[in-house]
């Protein structure tokens, strides 16, 4: 059987070809991937920074900021259904129509804590929440911006349900902006005030359920123009605007407060958004594979256009097939046919070594197919097997049956999806659209990230068209006494803070901790009052107390202030400052326990120095009886240790070996 | 022919863009002491300040320029914005019901032209097909903008006008009316043609929106659809109101015209039925009726056009303290007719009594109804009433004050006579006044009580 085969086709496996085409787009891991390695493919990324700001608050209603609730929790669930509006030119918006086609039925889930009629646009909004807009001019300033003379609120088209408006209300605050990174500046397009969207609870088949408890939230987004070129170069700028957000101390932390929609492109490529990574961490790994990820299609493009002489005229072909006719024992196939699920297979011309084509590390462009199956016909995953698998789920004598049922070519591959009677129609043209898109190269669109590195599609990228202003509201005047008033009271920029602990000697592995958790004013004081050693209050702070953080429970109720009434405290009491490092843990976990019990709780007794001095001699002779070594220095660690218990917060180390010197 | 080239620019800041010589539509730079903004400068809602510039960014956002930060500007381009709705054509499907919808002003259909903000209604089958593709499936659509009035400003000479032009329609043989209409008024005008319009073979349909079609979550389309399935299709002959029931999109109510009121200044289930149980629910594709007793469909065109309105009628809202020269001033400018919206079963206080008979001598016909909304005017039950009774005040049942004041209204357009009049008032058209409320008519049920949060949580309201 094997004998009359051309060598090509009796060497290709879809394993062979996913190695083969990843090493023929020259992928290499990020860890090894060097700055020549980013501009041979034209690495290009920006970013778009979300920032929820501490306010009481929300944007444009009266309901608390901050509170969550379990998805469960809720008082009353209303339907939506979002409908396209027409764009200028009289056609649907890519998003719009593709979020139509889904014929999603969107459902939110009202707590009566966290929402009023507003949230689900049932009254219009009220005022901006003056203090959120406070805030927001503040960083807009440390942003370096143009302010804005009048802010207008515009409305953004979102119709994946997630405001249940359909659009998101927003305003510019300032334009034209930079910050300052390690070798270089970075500009900022703007900075706007928006509202926050709903969270999603869940996402099966034809219906959405999103809760509304975040909806409503202030939120600033920070843009910057695509002007970093390497994955590490994109962290660093997506860490500086998240510490200069921070460094106002108006901003929310924690899980989801602050999220980057990361814009990426490589030479020959297209604007890809990947929305709302939570973790810095993650940006150079995503950004990484999906410039590869678009390079590779870029391959893909090559060889199909290479192959297929008229790319206009491909069309898929496809026919019903009958389980009773093919040997597909795999259970999401028989699952499907419980419900009545129809089986259909899917000819894809000329597609051969396409479809297990490298796309992204353990992806292939099968994937691309199978990711807009799920989003746009609303078929949960799996949702097809195709004549590529990585992974083969049903033997390959079916295929070998659909290509007879197809009169297909050996260059043809094959697709078996299936699908509710409604769902075929919409699963077909997307199979057929992703093909023809893939003649062009990288389709335009957001994907969602996972902590692997690895991305999938999430939508289509929205047009241009789709801001419109805010009907609903007055436009809000700036004017220069306001701002100038707001100028006084903005901290110092984030690159001269960092200039500073330079120059204070404080250790670089501090800064990372010292900024996310915005300790630097802490840092400031505590050295500007209590005429501390710089270098022991940033290590205390910045690997001290990151110490204590990653090693116990923390009560609510611990606020970072503490530490500058701890180390107040000791000086005070005057009481050595190094007993502040045994006592962290305990003010870190019992931050209500008033000092002095926490001594007694380390077992700390106060000596006088002479005390602990006196007891030198002794030890002196005693080491002489035991006598280990002749070494002197052996003999002071030894004392030293001795008196470590009784030492500790009543005199310094260095002056203790100095007495066991000269005692 | 002179264009605004600085459209809705005022005082000083008008001054400052023909100092500059920048245009609306010019693209423009403009250096300020905050900065250099460029983006198109965009015309001016007419009651902002005089003390901005507005521009559209490069992103699709407008920022407000401060004109005092301006220190120079330049106009680098020119691009007017020449917007149109866009049209299809409305297709024709043999078999189907026609339709025809009546525009009166208010925007069932728009879009926002994206670069003013300005609401710019879809009328015409056309722009109405492009914006609801959905209505070919239901029925052959045609329409005709009758005028072009706020909700609020639609008054008695809208209303014969409707009246007039609807029965041409029956009589040239449409299947069905709607009528896009405002919602603030829309009860009212409901009342006025179920008074003007009796007898009709066809449904005819009020319908309107609480969000405007522009935004994706509108409540425009499906109402449009709702209405024109009711409109097209269903066998209830009658002047209806078809509106959302629960705000969310699922389900529309069709109202019976003399029994509906808006409820709500913002939420889309706004219209309720008073003191009775709606007409019936539609949905695309069917109508439940909850009512069995309605005027059914027929094929013939005998319709009664009773085209009358006296305007010197008016409401009064009663309130403690109110003084007889409230009354007194206007028997003074004329007034016909005066509905009193009362207190409790029907009241006013001692001090206008005296106003009151003044009026009913000079030959105003006065009409009590009750400020509750739900329940029946009671003058026996009380001296109060009783003696009110006995100066002239008629009561009006629980017919709602403002479709009191449209059939009395409509009845002094016909009549002066007394007795005419009270006897028109007091013999029901189509169930302004009812012989009795079921209990079910009146239902406001109040939040935080166990049974009703667990009705909202399961049943989506």
């Amino acid at each position: 059987m094997k004998k009359d085969k051309s060598p090509e086709s009796i060497e290709f496996t879809p394993q062979k070809n996913y190695e083969q085409t990843r090493q023929e787009i020259g992928y290499v891991p990020r860890k090894k991937a060097t700055k020549a390695d980013y501009e041979r493919i034209g690495f290009m990324s920006g970013l778009e920074v979300h920032q929820q700001l501490k306010t009481k608050e929300k944007l444009f209603c009266h309901c608390p900021a901050g509170i969550f609730h379990n998805h469960n929790d809720y008082n009353a669930e209303i339907i939506r259904h979002m409908r396209p509006t027409l764009s200028e030119l009289g056609e649907y918006d890519g998003t719009a129509l593709m979020e139509y086609k889904t014929r999603k039925e969107i459902v939110y889930r009202i707590n009566n804590k966290t929402a009023c009629t507003y949230e689900i646009d049932d009254t219009p909004p009220f005022k901006v929440d003056r203090e959120a807009l406070e805030y927001a001019l503040e960083i807009s300033l440390l942003c370096k911006l143009n302010i804005v003379g009048e802010v207008h609120i515009t409305r953004k088209q979102y119709l994946d349900g997630s405001i249940p408006t359909g659009f998101q209300r927003t305003a510019i605050l300032g334009v034209e902006g930079e910050i300052p990174l390690k070798n270089k500046k970075v500009r900022l397009i703007q900075l706007s005030i928006e509202e926050d969207s709903c969270r999603e609870i869940s996402d099966i088949r034809h219906t959405r359920i999103y809760k509304t408890d975040r909806l409503g939230m202030p939120l600033i987004e920070t843009v910057t123009y695509p002007e970093m070129y390497t994955p590490d170069e994109l962290k660093e700028a997506a860490e500086y605007i998240r510490f200069l957000n921070r460094s106002t101390g108006r901003v929310r932390v924690g899980s989801g407060a602050g999220r980057e929609d990361v814009n990426v492109s490589c030479k020959g490529g297209t604007r890809v958004e990947i929305k709302g990574v939570s973790y810095n961490k993650l940006i150079p790994e995503l950004s990484h594979n999906e410039a590869f990820r678009q390079w590779a299609l870029l391959n893909v493009r090559n060889k199909l256009n290479d192959i297929i002489k008229d790319t206009s005229k491909w069309k898929i072909q496809h026919q019903e097939i009958d389980y009773r006719d093919f040997d597909l024992k795999y259970e999401p196939i028989i699952e499907g046919l419980i419900d009545k699920y129809r089986i259909i297979a899917v000819n894809l011309s000329n597609f051969k070594g396409i479809l297990s084509h490298f796309t992204q590390p353990g992806k292939i462009f099968a994937d691309e197919i199978a990711d807009r199956l799920k989003v746009i016909a609303c078929l949960e995953r799996p949702n097809m097997i195709h004549s590529e698998e990585l992974n083969p789920k049903v033997i390959e004598e079916n295929f070998s049956k659909i290509k007879e049922l197809f009169n297909a070519s050996e260059n043809d591959a094959q697709i078996i999806f299936w699908a509710p009677d409604k769902d075929i129609p919409t699963a077909l043209e997307t199979i057929e659209e992703r093909c023809k898109m893939a003649f062009k190269g990288v389709p335009k669109e957001t994907r969602k990230s996972f902590s692997d590195g690895t991305t999938i599609f999430e939508r289509v990228l929205p047009g241009a068209d789709r801001m419109y202003p805010d009907t609903d509201s007055a436009p809000i005047p700036l004017e220069d006494k306001y701002i100038e008033k707001l100028s006084k009271t903005v901290p110092t920029d984030v690159i001269d803070r960092y200039n500073q602990l330079k120059k204070w000697n404080i250790p670089e592995d501090t800064y990372t901790f010292i900024f996310r958790n915005n300790l630097y004013p802490l840092i400031e004081k505590i050295i500007k009052d209590l005429k501390l050693n710089p270098v022991f209050v940033g290590t205390f702070i910045g690997h001290r107390l990151k110490f204590v953080e990653g090693h116990y429970e923390s009560a609510n109720n611990f606020e970072y202030d503490k530490i500058y009434d701890l180390l107040k405290y000791l000086i005070d009491k005057k009481l050595e400052i190094q007993l502040s490092k045994k006592m962290l843990p305990v003010v870190y976990q019992y931050p209500k326990m008033d000092f002095d019990s926490i001594l007694t709780s380390i077992n700390f007794k106060p000596l006088p120095k002479e005390e602990i001095v006196s007891k030198i001699p002794f030890l002196k002779q005693k080491f002489q009886e035991i006598k280990i070594s002749n070494d002197d220095q052996v003999a002071k660690h030894w004392i030293m240790g001795e008196l470590q218990k009784t030492a500790v917060g009543n005199i310094a180390p260095d002056q203790l070996a100095k007495a066991i010197e000269e005692n | 022919m002179s264009e605004d080239i600085f459209q809705g620019y005022k005082g000083k800041a008008l001054e400052i863009l023909k100092k500059y010589n920048v245009r609306v539509w010019g693209q423009a730079t403009i250096e300020t002491t905050r900065g250099v903004f460029t983006g198109t400068v965009l015309p001016r809602a007419e009651n902002d300040d005089d003390k901005h510039i507005v521009l559209k960014i490069i992103t699709g956002y407008n920022i407000g320029i401060d004109i005092i930060t301006i220190k120079d500007m330049k106009e680098t381009g020119y691009q007017k914005a020449n917007y149109k709705i866009p049209e299809k054509e409305f297709p024709y499907t043999k078999g189907m019901p026609s339709v025809k919808l009546f525009g009166t002003g208010g925007t069932i259909a728009s879009r926002l032209d994206y670069r003013t903000g300005a609401v710019i209604p879809a009328f015409s089958p056309g722009e109405l097909y492009g914006a609801v593709p959905e209505l070919a499936d239901i029925c052959n659509l045609t329409t005709e903008k009758i005028f072009a009035v706020f909700s609020e400003n639609m008054g008695p000479e809208q209303y014969k006008a409707l009246a007039i032009a609807i029965g041409k329609e029956i009589e040239n043989g449409i299947d069905g009316i709607i009528i896009g209409h405002g919602t603030d008024t829309l009860g009212h005008t409901a009342a006025a043609l179920t008074f003007m319009i009796q007898d009709s073979p066809i449904p005819i349909v009020l319908v309107g929106s609480q969000r405007s079609s522009d935004r994706p979550s509108s409540d425009a389309a499906l109402n449009l659809m709702h209405a024109a399935y009711t409109a097209g299709h269903s066998d209830i002959a009658e002047v209806m109101v078809c509106m959302f029931g629960p705000t969310s999109d699922e389900y529309g109510f069709l109202h019976r015209g003399t029994r509906v009121r808006k409820m709500h200044s913002s939420y889309r289930s706004t219209f309720r039925t008073i003191g009775d149980v709606p007409l019936a629910t539609v949905k695309r594709g069917e109508v439940k009726p909850i009512k069995k007793d309605y005027n059914p469909r027929r094929k013939d065109r005998k319709v009664k056009i009773l085209p009358y309105f006296e305007e010197k009628v008016t409401i009064v809202y009663y309130y403690p303290n109110m003084q007889p020269d409230i009354i007194d001033s206007l028997v003074d400018n004329g007034y016909k007719g005066i509905v009193i919206a009362g207190t409790g079963l029907g009241h006013v206080n001692k001090p206008i009594y005296d106003a009151i008979e003044r009026a009913s001598k000079k030959g105003v016909h006065i009409y009590m109804t009750v400020q509750t909304l739900w329940g029946f005017v009671h003058m026996f039950v009380y001296d109060t009433g009783r003696d009110l009774m006995a100066k002239g005040v008629i009561p009006a049942e629980n017919m709602i004050p403002e479709v009191a004041y449209i059939k009395l209204g409509w009845a002094l357009g016909q009549t002066n006579d007394p007795k005419k009049v009270k006897e028109i008032m007091l013999t029901p058209i189509n169930d302004e006044t009812t012989s009795r409320e079921p209990y079910n008519g009146y239902l406001i049920y109040q939040g935080g009580v166990p049974e009703v949060e667990e009705f909202i949580k399961k049943f989506r309201k």
